[in-house]
């Protein structure tokens, strides 16, 4: 289906309700800001806030032992505080989860402070094994997300999609 | 009295409300190993300080089911956002109990800041949660066990660790008969 009426939020919105997935947990990016509270307002899915995404890899662990489907939105930046939880918890059980992150400090980036953990991104799932999507248009992003919760099942590990800078501005 | 009490007494409530266990990394799972290994219990054998989250994930998935986490006060030192998301989210059928000896039990009895300045009661209460509860003997944990589906528990102990084995079951074991439980009405 052609996307071009959606936003790239709601691009990234028809996955999630595609995949199935019912349980989301967010720490904010400011690409992240309309998908959040779009998400939280959805009856069909529990949702909140943690503190940090390490903590919220444990949140989400224990709700797929539960019987969920679940996913954590979240910025590059926070996959640097979450490796260990990723690797040790997820990892070593084989516990599924879909990590949908904003990711910053590559092409176009304004502020230094992200690039570092920008051009790590990549390597770094690579390093722990975790297949990632990187989506360009609003199709490649509602495929890549609709899919993503099977994969992760298929594969006993979490899935990311990769949604950069210039993603969001792709009308 | 010390871990190994405090262990005992929430295996007996989880076996008489058929609640669902989370043990935190280290001793503590190797202790309720040795007391009693079931189905209910998930042993978290890394990602130290997640104890708490796994169980609140849990219980907010499974909301007709007790859910009860063991945490230690290092564990809860590593990730004390924790208990801002517990008190924000405050689901009626989940127990936290933290096991404060003031040290990192199974590195070598390290002190932890609870032995110096820090209250995790308090903590916990200034997070925004409403009914915390600290104990310091066997009795008054049963008390509190037996009466309560909901909040957190802090269990003032002594430092000591049981001479116990090791888990011999593997993780993806340990995940698989844990769900099956978990599904289990």
């Amino acid at each position: 289906m052609e996307k071009s009426d959606a936003s790239p939020t709601e691009a990234v919105f028809e996955g999630i309700m595609n995949a199935g997935i019912d349980f989301i947990v967010s720490v904010p990016c400011a690409n992240l800001k309309e998908l959040i509270p779009m998400v939280d307002d959805d009856p069909s899915i529990v949702h909140m806030a943690v503190t940090r995404e390490e903590e919220g890899v444990g949140i989400c662990a224990g709700a797929y032992m539960g019987g969920k489907k679940t996913a954590m939105l979240m910025q590059n930046s926070g996959l640097g505080n979450s490796i260990n939880a990723l690797s040790s918890l997820d990892l070593l059980y084989g516990i599924p989860l879909v990590m949908i992150i904003s990711h910053r400090g590559i092409e176009d980036e304004p502020i230094c402070a992200q690039v570092p953990m920008g051009e790590m991104t990549g390597p770094l799932l690579e390093t722990l094994g975790i297949t990632y999507y990187v989506s360009s248009s609003k199709d490649d992003a509602t495929d890549a997300v609709s899919s993503a919760w099977d994969k992760a099942v298929e594969e006993k590990r979490p899935v990311a999609v990769l949604l950069p800078i210039s993603y969001w501005r792709v009308s | 009295m010390k871990r190994i009490d405090a262990i005992r007494e929430i295996v007996n409530e989880v076996q008489d409300s058929n609640a669902l266990l989370i043990a935190n990394i280290g001793i503590p799972c190797k202790e309720l190993y040795s007391v009693c290994d079931m189905p209910n219990n998930f042993y978290m054998l890394g990602s130290m300080g997640l104890s708490s989250s796994i169980g609140l994930g849990l219980a907010l998935s499974q909301a007709e089911r007790k859910v009860v986490s063991i945490d230690g006060d290092g564990s809860v030192l590593m990730n004390m956002g924790t208990l801002a998301t517990i008190a924000s989210q405050a689901p009626s059928n989940y127990l936290l109990v933290i096991v404060d000896n003031g040290a990192y039990g199974s590195t070598g009895n390290q002190p932890t800041a609870t032995s110096m300045a820090t209250d995790l009661a308090q903590v916990a209460k200034a997070a925004g949660n409403k009914d915390v509860f600290e104990v310091n003997d066997p009795e008054a944990l049963r008390k509190i066990l037996e009466k309560r589906n909901s909040g957190i528990i802090v269990v003032k102990a002594e430092l000591g660790n049981e001479n116990v084995p090791v888990i011999k079951i593997c993780p993806d074991e340990i995940k698989e008969r844990f769900m099956a439980e978990a599904s289990r009405q």
